[in-house]
């Protein structure tokens, strides 16, 4: 096949192009720059669009003997998924950019023009296993990225190739120093690429500016501190409130819930916070179709953590989540990823995304 | 493979690798007083005689550097401190838009760093500066003007300069006017003297000679302040321990090239508008940017000879150069980048084009092992390569619809 190899410079997607190489695939590396002000991030060096980043796959391609390119996604990147983040936090919703890359730039932007060129395929260096159009969790639990993957539709995973979900990460940074891949012992990136200080909030403030409200009591209604912005907070956050006086039961409080119209952010105790049943809408399948009937699931509702069994009953245009057990921390806007569960790694069926926590 | 990149850098010639490889075996610092360093300033300042005897220069008035992109730097800053020096109102500086990097960043860093007034130069639609675009611009404060800097020939639309006249013009107000003639030397007709040019930059990798290797032409009487410090070798403007093998090399390519290049510059020119022909032919809608190459500029050509700059409408440049390079076609899309990304080109934009023109455009370019079988070779694929740039191009669109 012919496999265009989407590599970051980190030592995921370096290993990911190489066994595509060695699987006898022919292979092109193509970075694609997503910063509309490359220079700027010179010195970003845990972001995924620093100079230095480009030429650590640049190197990395050069290693493997395969053809590399960069191209210019940054308009692109910018509207679908920067703007598209920074337009979520107004909205007082909690998105997950990485999420939204692997929808909109790299498996359709990118993945468009890649079948138009005469590819067959896109090849990340993910974390998830595909096989026969299974998209399962990866091998190495603390690294699967299948959530950030559950959003693709059938056609675009018929396109996706993840070499590297069967192999724990410290295997991967292995093979790569055996591969003589110098990005070997490159650290992991954590951040989300494009606010490479990890000052998420400082960056949605120098965006959104100052949009004053309150914070109150859930219950009460109480006015317990002022804000400069619903983008200060998401569903469940428990730091940073602003609240001098402790609660009258002397807890811990959390967001409960963020109404970006008015600017009210409500707070409340920890229980308030568990969700038993979950609403979404716009749900994409897998494996092309909705399955008919309640179906068992395991759901997520976040890329780390926040999995809880479940029934899912598949409704007109949405889905309806009943959970087994409470969740924390749900909130409009996310993504509720959807998996049958499976000793040989869980079975992304889907994802939507969500519209209301009860 | 196909190797059209010749104006990136062309092959060297084999008596300028004989040269080089002979006396990388010599031992000898070219400021010694010894034997070894006398045996090596002799082979440099041979070189420098037969370097200037082939541009029209002085032996003095060549002061060797390491390339294009010092030769610019050293042309541009050093003639600007040189001039305000002697008269603190010179604080503006005059180029082209169509200028390399090497020259508008060096102009855009005095802008930042010494607080100069840069006036870009409007080129045509052919790229060309106009000897009247320069006289108003000087017209407008010549009392403040440093310098101008005017390329020779485009890199990447091919465009000749009426350089003789536009010297003319810069000094009817008493300024000094430096060109960067890297692409020009070699192949078209350039006599420094003649000329009438204060400085000007070549360099050895693009007429066949060794990289890291080139000069910044100055006429004797040119005040100049230098960029690097140290042992004063080149007439007190550069210093470095000179890099006798190089030297060697670049006067030896300098030499050939020049006594070559009335027949090459016809083979050229010939080869090129072959290729044009055959890809309008296959692709109706491309376009030939730059000047058509059929006028006559300072006693030469009006376009290089080896130079062919096309757009095609609704590809991007970055596909249809993977797909060529894929069929083992190495071309280029002439402009600069940032960070690896292809930016649009300055050069196109200036002409008028628009950013999706500009995007979408290829530089071929000829040079002295080039054959009709590079020719060939892009027109038997350039309608294949051309529809599936299309068709990404067009997938590419239709999804950001969605």
């Amino acid at each position: 096949m012919k496999v265009l190899a989407a590599m970051s410079g980190g030592v995921d997607s370096a290993v990911a192009a190489a066994r595509a190489v060695e699987a006898g695939h022919d292979v092109v590396g193509v970075h694609l720059a997503l910063s509309e002000a490359p220079a700027a991030l010179r010195g970003g060096s845990r972001g995924c669009c620093s100079r230095e980043d480009a030429a650590d796959a640049r190197r990395a391609a050069d290693v493997l003997g395969i053809p590399f390119y960069v191209w210019d996604f940054a308009a692109r990147f910018t509207a679908d998924v920067v703007d598209d983040f920074i337009a979520a936090y107004a909205a007082g919703q909690t998105p997950n950019p990485c999420l939204r890359c692997n929808e909109k730039i790299k498996f359709s932007a990118l993945l468009d023009r890649a079948l138009g060129l005469g590819f067959d395929a896109v090849c990340t260096g993910h974390y998830a296993r595909l096989c026969t159009n299974l998209l399962r969790r990866a091998v190495d639990d603390s690294k699967d990225q299948s959530y950030v993957l559950a959003v693709l539709t059938a056609r675009q995973l018929a396109h996706a190739m993840f070499p590297i979900g069967d192999t724990p990460k410290a295997g991967i940074r292995a093979e790569a120093a055996q591969r003589g891949l110098r990005v070997a012992d490159k650290p992991d990136s954590h951040d989300i690429c494009f606010i490479p200080s990890g000052d998420t909030r400082g960056f949605l403030a120098s965006r959104l500016g100052s949009r004053p409200g309150a914070v109150v009591d859930d219950v009460t209604g109480e006015e317990l501190a002022r804000h400069d912005g619903v983008h200060g907070f998401t569903v469940g956050q428990r730091k940073g409130l602003g609240v001098a006086a402790p609660a009258a039961d002397g807890r811990a409080r959390y967001v409960l819930g963020i109404e970006p119209v008015t600017g009210t952010v409500r707070v409340g105790s920890a229980a308030a916070l568990d969700v038993s049943s979950i609403d979404a809408g716009t749900p994409v399948w897998s494996c092309g179709r909705a399955p008919g009937g309640p179906v068992p699931c395991v759901v997520q509702v976040r890329a780390h953590g926040g999995l809880a069994r479940a029934v899912v009953h598949v409704d007109g245009a949405g889905v309806r989540v009943d959970l087994a057990e409470p969740l924390r921390g749900v909130a409009p806007g996310q993504t509720v990823a959807l998996y049958r569960p499976n000793p040989d790694g869980d079975v992304v069926l889907g994802s939507a995304t969500i519209t209301a926590a009860r | 493979m196909t190797y059209l990149d010749h104006a990136a850098t062309t092959p060297m010639f084999t008596e300028v690798v004989v040269a080089i490889t002979e006396a990388l075996s010599r031992t000898g610092n070219a400021s010694s007083l010894h034997s070894a360093g006398r045996r090596s300033r002799r082979a440099v300042e041979e070189s420098r005689e037969r370097i200037a005897a082939a541009v029209g220069a002085r032996p003095s008035e060549v002061v060797l550097t390491t390339g294009g992109t010092e030769s610019d730097n050293l042309a541009v800053k050093g003639l600007y401190w040189a001039r305000r020096q002697a008269d603190a109102a010179r604080n503006r500086v005059l180029v082209s838009t169509i200028e390399h990097h090497a020259i508008l960043d060096s102009a855009q860093w005095l802008v930042e760093h010494e607080s100069v007034d840069v006036e870009l130069l409007e080129v045509d639609q052919a790229g060309r500066v106009h000897p009247e675009t320069l006289r108003a611009a000087l017209a407008r404060d010549p009392e403040r003007v440093a310098l101008v800097s005017v390329m020779w020939a485009n890199n990447e639309v091919g465009t000749v300069n009426p350089i003789r006249d536009l010297a003319a013009v810069a000094h009817e107000f008493g300024v000094p006017l430096h060109t960067d003639a890297v692409q020009a030397v070699g192949i078209l007709p350039v006599d420094f003297a003649a000329s009438g040019v204060d400085a000007l930059t070549l360099t050895g990798h693009k007429l066949g000679g060794p990289y890291g290797a080139g000069a910044l032409l100055l006429g004797r009487e040119v005040a100049l302040t230098p960029l690097l410090h140290g042992g004063g070798q080149e007439r007190d403007v550069r210093s470095g321990t000179l890099d006798t093998p190089s030297v060697i090399g670049l006067a030896t390519a300098v030499e050939l090239s020049i006594a070559d290049a009335p027949r090459r510059a016809a083979a050229l020119a010939g080869l090129r508008d072959d290729l044009v022909g055959k890809v309008l032919a296959t692709v109706p809608d491309a376009q030939l940017n730059g000047d058509p190459g059929t006028g006559v500029v300072d006693g030469g050509p009006s376009r290089l000879p080896g130079n062919v700059h096309l757009s095609f409408p609704g590809c991007e440049g970055d596909s249809l150069l993977m797909l060529l390079d894929a069929q083992g076609i190495e071309c280029s899309t002439g402009s600069a980048c940032t960070a690896g990304v292809a930016q649009p080109s300055h050069v196109l934009l200036a002409m008028g084009a628009d950013e999706a023109t500009a995007r979408g455009s290829l530089r071929f370019s000829f040079g002295h092992t080039s054959t009709s079988a590079d020719v060939d070779a892009v027109a038997a694929v350039i309608g294949q390569v051309v529809d599936r740039a299309r068709r990404a191009g067009q997938q590419a669109s239709s999804a950001g619809r969605r």
